[in-house]
């Protein structure tokens, strides 16, 4: 009896904490709305990329990868064509008229497109840097767009954020890194 | 009749995907370089490397825009020069090592490296444990009675007469 047992155990027990790692990951993404297939940033507590971009219509300053250090600021990666873009910008909005400063990298987008997006939905950015070719948003490891940078007063990446930012977001994870990130 | 019609049917179907479905090609023609060595040089690096849109693709296959940016940059990198190693390098630097098709071996991914072969490891352990016990279980040979004797004998004398 005691044979048979021994015998038994062991794949009952490999079988259990197979079944226990299962049921983690699905209380995860359960619970938190987590999603699995969103990517931890590579570039976390590095200092940003240096780039520098021209501005929408070509007139006047575009944003450059200088003006990332001196104060703690938000980066945001957006097109006219990206739904999930509108959607989020009406937070942006709110956030800059908080007074943080948010630097937006235009991906992709006609100048015409991009600036009719600003007129009609308002214009969060300090500075905005039109990225035709999407080299630099590769630089940054963009893969889902929006995604929105939270950098700290010395230029370093301290947390991504893929998709679009809702005011959960804002208030469980951004205010909290902007307020430790002032100090 | 039918069966054999069907047999044939599928036969058929199964040559016409080999010859045809097997590459799934996303690379457009202007992509290409005009460098042969180097444009093989290019697919072989965009098949390691994973397309973060779908995930389950390579840059090589996938016809996300994504993929095709990177496809883009990696011919532009190896016309600069740079070799296969700095290449990956290079986008990984950026993506993290989930982007490589190929897991580097590190102390992070040791366990799955080593994982499979592990188990199977003490998988194998296990089993020759279990047949190695019941091996050595010993049958005490009980001696026949003289009944028994006899109807064997019985027995084995009408098998060498037949």
């Amino acid at each position: 009896m005691g044979k048979i047992r021994s015998a038994f155990v062991f794949p009952i027990a490999i079988f259990l904490s197979l079944a226990a790692i299962f049921a983690i990951y699905l209380y995860q993404v359960g619970i938190d709305g987590k999603v699995i297939s969103d990517l931890p940033s590579a570039l976390i507590n590095k200092p940003a990329p240096t780039f520098k971009l021209p501005s929408i219509d070509g007139e006047g300053a575009g944003f450059s990868s200088k003006q990332l250090t001196g104060s703690v600021s938000l980066v945001n990666v957006w097109a006219s064509w990206c739904l999930p873009c509108r959607i989020e910008h009406p937070v942006l909005m709110r956030l800059a008229k908080e007074g943080v400063t948010i630097y937006g990298i235009n991906y992709k987008d006609p100048p015409a497109a991009a600036t009719a997006f600003l007129t009609e939905l308002g214009n969060p950015f300090k500075s905005i840097g039109a990225d035709r070719t999407g080299r630099t948003a590769i630089d940054w490891g963009i893969y889902g767009y929006p995604e929105t940078f939270v950098i700290d007063r010395t230029g370093h990446i301290r947390y991504r954020h893929v998709g679009p930012i809702s005011a959960d977001d804002i208030s469980d994870k951004i205010y909290p890194l902007l307020k430790a990130l002032e100090k | 009749m039918m069966r054999y019609m069907v047999q044939r049917l599928g036969l058929l179907f199964f040559a016409v995907y080999l010859a045809t479905g097997t590459v799934a090609m996303a690379v457009e023609p202007g992509e290409a370089l005009a460098d042969a060595k180097l444009e093989a040089r290019a697919r072989a690096i965009s098949v390691n490397l994973r397309c973060l849109v779908c995930q389950n693709q390579s840059i090589d296959d996938s016809n996300a825009d994504l993929a095709r940016d990177l496809r883009l940059v990696v011919r532009d990198r190896l016309t600069k020069g740079d070799t296969d190693d700095q290449i990956f390098d290079f986008v990984a630097a950026r993506y993290g090592d989930f982007v490589l098709l190929n897991p580097p071996f590190k102390a992070s991914t040791v366990l799955l490296w080593v994982g499979p072969a592990g188990v199977f490891a003490v998988g194998l352990i296990g089993v020759f444990i279990y047949f190695r016990r019941r091996g050595t279980e010993v049958v005490e040979a009980v001696p026949l009675t003289a009944d028994e004797e006899y109807r064997l004998n019985a027995l084995l004398d009408k098998e060498t007469e037949n």
